[in-house]
């Protein structure tokens, strides 16, 4: 019997048949490969972050001792400021837990609270110094470990000597814990704080007010320059071997890396014209320089998208050329500009490489109050909490990770919004 | 893992301090002189065209935009020129006026003293006692200072008003102003194009110099070819371990060996993905699960290095663990996979551009023929697709290359010349995080090092988006 072509194409539809369902389902397997690691990513960070927005607080019943903040009754504002308020707290610790009495395990109590406590008990006492001399109950940050505990990342379990809090210091947290003198609060301090060594004082709004000013540095520049620069290539450049040039530029900066910069912001920006480092002034510009690009080729995209029509009408009743690409091509042009610069902006949120040559990474307590003080940016933030070994950083990270995600979720929001409520179809 | 700059902070406020007028101030004034030179251009021309209101050339707005524009333009740039140079002109005087003994000093150690003089000013702290020396310095700092600014100020308010008064006395009926004001606009605009140029040049001369510098220092061939990477200069003769060798080969292959790792994880994914988007998937699956994935191009990478360093590493060393394999914490495969994810949007979204600028008539034909859609796609759309598609893998291999926030943090610093995975290897850009960040003396090799490592990469990604380019131009099949 002789195989006539359609039986051999029958005998091998059942393979081919196969071969097609697998190839199918590698596509499905990708795409679902991607969302998966999509979500990891976004479960393993709010998972380890979520608790970051609660901080344990100790109740301290403070007897503000005149004998100890202002022995001579003078009220001197000077005197209270110099105060040694840790004293206070060192008293109250050691009222609540009487029976402790070795020096060493005193210290340790003493580190139940957070340093920070102090400062809260001095301006307290210099707002009102009228609190002098009585006893008040009031609520102090716990130290990072206690926090730590109490969210359960400590394991009790664990052999004592490879445990940051010893079975002492467990049974005093669990003391005030029973007595309810530990309670977990919002953390305000997360959010209105500078950077800090103590995990339990160390806030973001240093880093995002710093973020603040070098985008703004960063929008003042790269929108006006991409937008001229996109207009003249669009609208006025005669084809030649010049503005080929610039084209063949603005692509090839498009994709050089980040990090080189960096390097031309710290030899430019830094040594020879000598701003200061770590300023958001540098960053602004190192990043206005990255974000070009983006700036460019989006509102070429969009200036290109605007009909001839429109230009013929315009040069047809008279206008200059300038005239007609200010009063009708730029106005139709600019939601699709504004798009490409809010994602290039978000984009240069999100950056910290080149930042970290200018020495945006060095740590900085105070909130920037300008351009020029030194200051430093969140994802940088994140890379420098990611690098300590405290635990209680790393909800922190994982925290600020949130929030600066939360602030690219808005202005991608933006874009897009923009880019749907403007959308023309000529 | 890495030095940072703790103590670094140098407080550059004395510009603050030390200034009778400021910066901001001189601007504010200048606005206000901008629009009162609006004002007096637009009435002025009124005023000249008096009664035959035709007569004139330009709307009377375009007199005003003139009168305007010569008053801002160039005292703008008479104050940018002013604040680049004044720091160095002021130091360099400072430095002509300092005692011999400390004129002989070695160029970073004057420098020291320098910014010793510039704290001082600003009441910062400085790093050592003053002598009278320096004390004089100091002054003689603060009124050069003082004696600038207040030329700055008087200079750049003469020049405004200069330049508006002659733009003014120029009105007249048949000047024309739009065609002046027009040119004026249309160089700004060339020069905003120009900025791209520029910015290259600076991005070459800069790394270039400090490569030049340093290849003086290490032989190019030593630096290119060595196979031993350890950059801490001895700081004491004694010291161990401190040889200082540039071999950059353990660097270069560190970073190759992280980028093949993310192509591979990449490169499939995100093809295939894009393939069944494109071509199978139901309209409203592909409208939400395209921006989903894009979402993964969105994420800072910093993100991606605290999620590859927190979650995938200490992953990766636990499932080893129970396999009896040794994975370093620091692992090449925890970078590379981190890095592979963060490109996957990267490869589908070029992929899917180029699959869908297939035409349809090829896919209409082979369906004709009898093909299968897996077929259809294998034999005639990738084919067809094949020059976007390699150029995409280029662009996406160039972006890996110079990825640095996921190796810093999840790869390591240890300069292993290694093919295992699961070991810690380091990049090149890790690499010039390292050398560069944290305190630095601006003339070691140690230093320079990073800039030869910047002008590396430069050329390296540059040539691949080259490559990139040439392939579609060349490849490219025309359908129309």
């Amino acid at each position: 019997m002789t195989m006539t072509t359609a039986d051999k194409i029958q005998a091998n539809l059942k393979k081919r048949y196969a071969a097609e369902r697998r190839f199918r389902s590698y596509g499905l397997a990708s795409v679902a490969i991607g969302l998966a690691a999509l979500l990891l990513l976004f479960i393993s960070i709010i998972g380890k972050g979520y608790t970051a927005f609660q901080q344990t607080y100790v109740k301290l019943e403070v007897q503000f001792d005149e004998a100890i903040i202002d022995p001579q009754g003078t009220r001197d504002p000077q005197i209270l400021a110099r105060a040694d308020y840790g004293k206070l707290i060192k008293k109250t610790m050691r009222k609540r837990f009487p029976d402790v009495t070795n020096r060493r395990d005193r210290r340790n109590l003493y580190k139940l609270v957070s340093p920070g406590a102090v400062f809260s008990i001095q301006d307290m006492v210099r707002n009102d110094p009228g609190l002098i001399g009585t006893t008040q109950t009031i609520w102090v940050p716990a130290d990072d470990d206690v926090d730590m505990l109490i969210k359960g990342y400590i394991n009790r379990d664990e052999p004592e000597s490879d445990r940051r809090l010893k079975d002492k210091e467990i049974a005093w947290i669990d003391a005030l814990a029973a007595s309810d003198s530990l309670e977990k609060r919002f953390n305000k301090t997360f959010f209105t704080a500078g950077d800090s060594r103590e995990p339990e004082l160390a806030g973001i709004w240093g880093a995002v007010v710093g973020s603040f000013y070098t985008l703004l540095v960063t929008l003042v520049l790269s929108f006006p320059i991409g937008v001229s620069a996109a207009v003249y290539l669009q609208e006025f450049a005669p084809r030649n071997r010049w503005t080929d040039l610039i084209e063949v530029n603005i692509n090839n900066l498009a994709a050089v890396p980040s990090i080189v910069f960096g390097l031309l912001g710290l030899s430019v920006f830094l040594n020879f014209m000598a701003l200061p480092r770590s300023a958001p002034l540098v960053g602004g510009l190192v990043l206005s320089l990255m974000t070009l690009p983006t700036v460019i080729i989006a509102s070429r995209a969009s200036l290109q998208s605007v009909p001839p029509s429109i230009r013929e009408g315009a040069l047809g009743m008279g206008a200059s050329q300038m005239q007609m690409v200010a009063h009708h091509v730029l106005p139709l042009a600019m939601p699709g500009m504004l798009t490409g610069t809010i994602i290039g902006m978000a984009r240069a949120l999100g950056e910290s490489a080149p930042l970290l040559m200018i020495g945006m990474v060095a740590f900085i307590v105070n909130v920037p109050e300008g351009p020029l003080d030194p200051s430093t940016v969140l994802p940088v933030q994140i890379y420098l909490w990611a690098d300590t070994p405290e635990r209680a950083f790393v909800e922190r990270t994982s925290a600020a990770t949130l929030v600066l995600l939360a602030f690219l979720v808005v202005m991608n929001g933006a874009a897009v919004w923009l880019r749907k409520r403007f959308e023309q179809r000529w | 893992m890495i030095i940072r700059g703790h103590g670094r902070l140098q407080i550059s406020r004395f510009h603050q301090y030390y200034s009778i007028v400021s910066t901001p101030l001189l601007i504010a004034v200048l606005l206000l002189l901008t629009a009162a030179a609006f004002e007096l251009g637009r009435r002025r021309a009124l005023q000249v065209a008096g009664s035959e209101f035709r007569t004139l050339h330009s709307l009377p707005r375009y007199y005003g935009s003139f009168t305007a524009l010569w008053c801002a333009l160039p005292a703008m740039l008479l104050l940018g020129t002013w604040l680049a140079f004044e720091d160095k002109i002021i130091t360099s005087l400072v430095v002509a006026d300092l005692p011999a003994t400390y004129q002989a000093l070695s160029e970073s150690k004057l420098n020291l003293i320098i910014n010793d003089l510039r704290n001082q000013l600003s009441g910062n702290v400085v790093s050592q006692e003053l002598n009278p020396a320096m004390q004089a310095a100091v002054d003689h700092y603060g009124s050069l200072r003082a004696t600038s600014n207040a030329a700055l100020a008087v200079v750049f308010l003469s020049v405004a008003m200069l330049g508006m008064g002659m733009a003014w006395r120029k009105i007249a009926p048949n000047f024309w102003a739009r065609n002046r004001v027009e040119a004026i606009i249309k160089l700004l605009l060339i020069i905003c194009s120009t900025l791209a140029i520029f910015t290259t040049i600076g991005i070459v001369l800069s790394v270039l110099f400090e490569s030049i510098r340093f290849f003086q220092a290490v032989p190019i061939f030593d630096f290119l070819f060595g196979l031993e990477w350890s950059p801490q200069t001895a700081i004491r003769e004694d010291q161990v371990g401190s040889s200082g060798a540039f071999g950059a080969v353990p660097l270069f292959a560190g970073t190759l060996l992280i980028s093949v790792i993310a192509m591979l994880v990449a490169a499939p994914i995100g093809l295939t993905s894009a393939i069944y988007l494109s071509e199978y998937s139901h309209p409203r699956f592909r409208a939400i699960a395209k921006p989903l994935l894009e979402i993964l191009a969105g994420i800072p990478t910093v993100v991606y290095g605290f999620f590859a360093a927190l979650t995938v590493a200490p992953l990766l060393r636990d499932m080893g663990t129970n396999f009896g394999l040794d994975v370093s914490s620091e692992s090449a495969l925890a970078a590379g996979l981190v890095m592979g994810i963060m490109i996957i949007p990267f490869v589908s979204s070029i992929s899917d551009d180029v699959i869908n600028a297939v035409p349809q008539s090829l896919r209409d034909g082979s369906l004709a023929l009898g093909s299968t859609r897996s077929e259809m796609i294998r034999k005639v759309v990738l084919p067809a697709a094949l020059p976007g598609i390699v150029s995409g893998m280029l662009l996406a291999i160039s972006r890996a290359i110079g990825e640095t926030m996921i190796v810093v943090m999840a790869a390591g610093l240890a300069a292993n010349l290694t093919v295992n995975p699961l070991e810690a290897v380091t990049t090149v850009t890790v690499q010039i995080v390292t050398l560069l960040v944290g305190d630095q003396e601006f003339d070691s090799p140690k230093t320079l090092a990073a800039f030869a490592l910047g002008l590396m990469l430069f050329l390296v990604t540059l040539a691949l988006n080259v490559v990139a380019l040439y392939v579609v131009r060349k490849y490219r099949e025309q359908y129309e």
